[in-house]
């Protein structure tokens, strides 16, 4: 029990402004781009298959292996990625990354690409956030001003253009195929996968896509070595990661540390639970799409191993954290929401399946439910995993089944009770004291 | 252009700066909604002649992503997150505190044009509970008196 937290990407964030390139250099900014340019690019490849580090979008590909899928130059453009998109409720690490070390981003995109011979790299923002996408093309403007983007970077002979492109809405668009079809100018929907992107991604060329916090890790991975980033976290899940916390703790926020630790050690970093009388019920491991944990699993380690074998998965180390306070079928059923309005209707079991998930959700959440309203969704769960098109319909299904499996009776109890009245949502809100007019 | 409005330049350029190719739609349809506040057919058509992009894709695209609004906008937007770590942490009672001090509900525009009212499902901000954003500022953990006292004033 005395795990601590690695602050790498995040050891600099309270600075006076972060977020410029004079900061950044001050903290050894640009200073693995001066040694990778050195470097033959196939050693770059090799040297993050040796980290170990699996990608930190949710799935967990190992970030070197998916490099070296692409095939060899042809002469044509080949290109990197950057999925910005962030939507998965909860997660909330890029964002903040974003906002306060865009320059830490950029450098690992101009190593990456000069590791897989790309000379355009496009960086896919979520269109909301338009507070991080002026951050971002001001630090792209420093960039370019200094020689770290444009012609002949460093005089390596290398060129490198970076475009910051803003979605417009859709969680989908954070698919990998989905984003590129966006990214393309049409609506997001996922693409038939094979073929890969690796093979024909982004204008059917070989396309490398990879999450904000997996490009802004390879950098320090440059400057301490594949070894230095082997010997954090475990065997199988190495290196460190940003950890959100959210919802009823104390001191909400990002947690750098590395994998492994567990939910029991960063709720004591971050003051514990927000009102101590209340006690943990249930949490996300890794945002809304993976199956809730409760109580029982405070000492499950944080690593992707270790999260599936508990039942669930690691995803975005996105952890959202319950009191006592609130019911489990009102979150259920927010999240249902969520994947109901999301669902890109591509497919049916997904499109048709989250819009009957959602209707019984409500009634259950507002003490409607009939007999047989578990049994049915269970039933919609089951036509929906693993028969939908991608795994946004897959990720639907996991708040459902697995709050049924660990509190099945609040579930029974909303076939009479509203969650209202059983939970009254004053006690779970902030500002619970507070009175409004009605 | 479909009229001598001004603003029809700044999309114009825009899409030239852009060589208006047909990828560059969700960027073109992003400066229109930002000079018109909405996207209505005559900026549809207008766009889908430009970029040479036939009218049901433009249309498409225009209904896939939630961010684009076929109807106008008032003067001022207020976005108040109702992702689930809003969502338990007030934000249907900051809802309910507007539409009982302003009199209007998500989706709507205030009867004197003034204030849009929208919800999102999470800003990013989660560890800043409950978020809002009023015309494109950030307010974290936002209490409900305050937003609407804020939103009286503008
Ligand atoms: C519905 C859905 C939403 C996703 N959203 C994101 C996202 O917002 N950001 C992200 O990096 N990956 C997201 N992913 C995962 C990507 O498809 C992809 O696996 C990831 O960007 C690969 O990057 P990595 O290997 O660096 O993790 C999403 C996947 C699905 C199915
Ligand atoms: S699973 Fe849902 S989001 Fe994915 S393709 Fe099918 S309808 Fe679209
Ligand atoms: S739920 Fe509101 S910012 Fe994430």
């Amino acid at each position: 029990m005395s795990t601590q937290l690695t602050p790498i990407l995040t050891r600099f964030w309270d600075d006076p402004r972060s977020w410029t390139l004079a900061t950044y250099e001050k903290h050894d900014g640009y200073k693995a781009l001066k040694k990778a340019v050195t470097m033959p690019p196939a050693d770059l490849v090799q040297m993050t298959k040796d980290s170990g580090m699996r990608g930190r979008g949710g799935a967990g590909f190992p970030t070197g292996m998916k490099w070296g899928f692409l095939p060899p130059p042809d002469g044509g453009p080949r290109y990197l990625v950057v999925n910005a998109d962030e939507s998965e409720p909860g997660t909330c690490k890029d964002t903040p990354l974003m906002m306060a070390a865009p320059q830490l981003l950029i450098e690992g995109v101009v190593i990456t690409s000069f590791a897989i011979g790309c000379n355009h790299a496009f960086i896919y923002l979520r269109g909301e956030v338009v507070h991080v996408y002026r951050r971002l093309m001001r630090a792209v403007e420093e960039a370019y001003a200094a020689g770290y983007l444009g012609k002949n970077i460093l005089g390596s002979g290398f060129d490198l253009e970076v475009t910051v492109l803003a979605g417009a809405g859709a969680y989908i668009c954070g698919e990998e195929t989905a984003l590129l079809d966006s990214l393309e100018g049409r609506r997001g929907q996922p693409r038939l996968k094979p073929p890969f992107p690796a093979v024909a991604g982004l204008y059917a060329r070989p396309t490398v896509v990879n999450n904000v916090e997996s490009i802004a890790s390879v950098p320090a991975i440059l400057l301490h070595g594949a070894s230095w980033f082997a010997g954090m976290g475990t065997e199988k899940s190495t290196g460190f990661g940003i950890f959100s916390l959210s919802g009823h703790v104390a001191n909400p926020g990002q947690y750098e540390a590395p994998l492994g630790i567990t939910l029991r050690e960063l709720l004591e970093m971050a003051g514990g639970m927000r009102d101590p009388n209340h006690k943990l019920k249930f949490w996300t491991p890794g945002g809304s799409s993976t199956p809730m944990f409760t109580d029982a699993h405070l000492d499950v380690p944080l690593d992707f191993e270790s999260v599936a074998a508990a039942g669930s998965m690691l995803g975005t180390r996105a952890l959202q954290i319950f009191d006592d306070t609130v019911s489990v079928v009102r979150a259920v059923s927010r999240w249902t929401d969520f994947y109901a309005h999301e669902s890109c209707g591509k497919c049916t079991p997904c499109r048709e399946g989250t819009f009957w998930l959602k209707q019984i959700m409500e009634r259950l959440e507002h003490g409607n439910g009939s007999q047989d309203d578990i049994d049915k969704l269970l039933d919609i769960c089951d036509n929906i995993l693993f028969r939908s098109f991608c795994a946004l319909g897959d990720a639907s299904t996991s708040c459902i089944t697995s709050a049924v499996q660990y509190f099945r009776e609040e579930f029974e109890a909303g076939m009479h009770t509203s969650a209202a009245e059983m939970f009254p949502p004053a006690a779970s809100t902030l500002f619970a004291k507070e009175t409004v007019s009605a | 252009m479909p009229s001598d409005d001004k603003r029809w330049r700044i999309v114009e350029t825009r899409m030239r700066r852009l060589g208006s190719r047909p990828d560059a739609l969700i960027e073109v349809l992003h400066s229109a909604q930002e000079a018109f506040g909405f996207l209505d057919d005559d900026a549809l058509r207008f766009v889908s002649d430009s970029l040479r992009v036939p009218p049901s894709k433009v249309f498409g695209v225009a209904t896939f992503y939630h961010h684009f609004t076929l109807k106008p906008h008032g003067e001022h937007t207020c976005v108040v997150c109702t992702g689930t770590a809003c969502y338990i942490n007030g934000a249907d009672e900051i809802l309910s505190s507007i539409k009982a001090g302003l009199d209007v509900k998500p989706r709507e525009t205030t009867a004197d044009g003034k204030l849009s009212l929208l919800t999102a499902r999470c800003l990013g901000a989660c560890s800043l509970a409950p978020v809002a954003t009023v015309d494109g500022a950030v307010e974290g953990r936002v209490s409900s008196s305050d937003l609407v006292a804020k939103l009286a004033g503008l």
